[in-house]
């Protein structure tokens, strides 16, 4: 962090720093990070029959990761979360970062409408946004077949969201559909920090806009890249509305578009016959928690150590 | 020679007019498609679904049946209390701790800034089996206040980040000016500081709004009763019970869509210059 000059020593004024600092870090504290570390502490400990807390040490860790039936439940939720991450790694964030650059080409026109345009799906909730796909993607209305009509590509239609091998990839492609937006506006506010005479440098010396941005411009916002990156990850995690909206706690058909959070959520509250339960539950956050740790800790440790950073 | 570049120019305009045209229509014309035809009969709706509603097939039915049988206007009152109320008390307590960030120098002032940082990477559902039971001992189970609470909790991290961000750039004369004037620091922070942190506003604004607004994970853990839901669930309660009813469906669905949709395109100007400004460069 840049100081703009010495600090004021808070001795001169102990009260107004208290005051300042109190308000926030004690309802932070509260309702974030004790529930946090509070929820680590359940997950070591078990309700027989809704009895008292017992502790028992890490056998609800072991009883997820290799009672049979819990770990085939829980490492499929992980590898479709997962499948889920790497679709929009591979798709939402390309897109993202070729609208940003085509929207910073140089005297394009209705630049700002575009932007306000395609950004809008972001504003709409997720529950909407599965909701509305659902009613286009149904085979009753028929309304996605006719719009693959149009491109004479109906044969391909199917009632994608209803198979087990297609539900999953789907729903991704829907949360791509609506998060787009986000890594277009980051990539895009990267693009403008950008100096002009950088740009305008090479394109005197012949370079074409594609050669300026894949040699000049990409290299530069990479850093941004980078956090796009960690971001599309964390959010992943994030990503229960849109299939509990769509496919229900269940995450249908027969848990093919079960995630990490509708495991969460079923475990917790339970679901037909199986009873909810708050440790277990509480396990099943913790393992998610060291799995975003874990991620977290690569991109500060590898990806930011490695990147270089270039002083504009 | 000038002739060809300025045909370059002119093809290599329509190629990128094309391209952002498409991703234009791709973004909204599913939206545009639910709107239409939540106007129309349940005859128009399945006989000419990408048609525009015309005398024959207009139809207000589906409104009707859902403001007939869900009450939309509490749910969402219930959305806007809960996330105008969220805004200022995050915006008014992080800029109060920003402020003490970045300009008092006291004894772990970096630690305590990473610890408030945290919660910018951590998501807070991690810990709902605890928030679920505090707000059972609390008695707050069903009510809005639990929903503000843990929004509040969820929003100061990043809001804390933006402001210090934007705080460190405040110059040093006009608040060494008032002190020499002899103001106390609470009357500099509200009438000289406070003031000056308004653009940034905006961007905070807009990154506590969004996910408050569209969450449906602690409405329907903290506050899923009968008066208490927000506009999301609400909808997704609505349209479970009314999963076969496609008037009804579509009409929930426009009428949670038309009022964000009119709100984002008057603020879609600051919005975006807050996406785009200051803390995600």
């Amino acid at each position: 962090m840049a100081h703009s000059g010495p600090m004021t020593d808070w001795r001169k004024a102990k009260l107004p720093v208290f005051a300042f600092l109190a308000p926030a870090t004690i309802l932070y504290t509260l309702f974030m990070i004790y529930p946090l570390i509070d929820s680590i502490r359940l997950s070591f400990y078990t309700t027989p029959s809704g009895g008292d807390l017992t502790f028992v040490g890490l056998e609800n860790y072991r009883t997820i990761l290799s009672d049979p039936d819990w770990a085939a439940t829980f490492w499929n939720s992980f590898w479709n979360n997962m499948k889920f991450f790497a679709v929009h790694m591979l798709v939402q964030n390309p897109i993202g970062i070729a609208l940003a650059a085509v929207l910073s080409l140089p005297r394009l026109k209705f630049r700002n409408t575009y932007r306000t345009l395609i950004f809008m799906p972001t504003m709409l909730s997720v529950v909407i946004v599965g909701f509305i796909w659902q009613l286009i993607l149904s085979p009753v209305w028929g309304v996605g077949a006719d719009i693959l009509d149009i491109v004479g590509l109906k044969s391909l239609f199917g009632p994608w969201l209803g198979k087990e091998g297609s539900a999953l990839i789907t729903l991704a492609f829907i949360s791509v559909w609506q998060w787009v937006g986000i890594p277009m506006m980051l990539i895009y506010a990267a693009l403008l920090a950008i100096p002009e005479d950088l740009v305008d440098a090479a394109i005197v010396d012949g370079a074409t806009h594609f050669e300026v941005f894949w040699h000049i411009k990409m290299p530069l916002i990479l850093p941004t890249v980078a956090m796009v990156s960690i971001l599309t990850f964390v959010g992943n995690f994030n990503a229960f509305d849109l299939v509990y909206a769509v496919k229900g706690a269940l995450a249908g058909p027969n848990f093919s578009s079960d995630i990490m959070g509708t495991l969460f959520y079923r475990t917790f509250f339970g679901y037909q016959l199986q009873l909810g339960s708050p440790t277990l539950g509480a396990t099943i956050a913790s393992l998610m928690f060291l799995i975003i740790l874990a991620g977290v800790l690569f991109y500060l440790f590898v990806v930011q150590r490695r990147m270089s950073r270039y002083q504009l | 020679m000038a002739l060809n570049v300025r045909k370059d120019h002119a093809s290599r305009a329509v190629i990128v007019h094309a391209v952002l045209l498409s991703y234009t229509l791709i973004a909204l014309y599913p939206v545009f498609l639910i709107v239409i035809n939540a106007f129309k009969s349940r005859k128009g709706i399945f006989r000419e679904p990408m048609a525009l509603p015309t005398t024959q097939t207009f139809s207000l039915s589906g409104f009707e049946k859902v403001l007939d049988k869900a009450d939309f206007g509490t749910y969402f009152f219930n959305s806007i209390s809960v996330t105008v109320v969220t805004i200022v008390v995050v915006l008014l307590l992080a800029a109060m701790a920003a402020w003490a960030l970045s300009e008092y120098k006291f004894p772990l002032n970096t630690a305590l800034a990473i610890y408030l940082a945290i919660g910018i990477m951590v998501p807070i559902r991690l810990g709902t089996v605890s928030i679920l039971s505090l707000m059972v001992d609390l008695g707050l189970v069903n009510t809005l206040t639990s929903l503000v609470l843990v929004y509040v909790a969820q929003g100061l991290p990043l809001a804390i980040f933006i402001l210090t961000e934007f705080m460190h750039q405040i110059p040093k004369d006009l608040k060494e000016a008032a002190r020499c004037d002899g103001v106390g620091e609470f009357k500099i922070f509200f009438a000289i500081i406070l003031p000056l942190v308004r653009p940034a506003v905006a961007t905070v604004a807009v990154f506590t709004m969004i996910p408050i607004w569209n969450d449906l994970w602690f409405p329907l853990i903290l506050a899923p009763g009968d008066g208490k839901q927000t506009i999301t669930l609400g909808v997704q309660q609505f349209i479970g019970q009314y999963v076969t009813d496609w008037n009804a469906v579509l009409a929930s669905l426009s009428l949670a869509i038309i009022p964000i949709l009119i709100l984002y395109l008057i603020f879609s100007r600051q919005l975006i210059r807050g996406l785009t400004s200051g803390a995600v460069k």
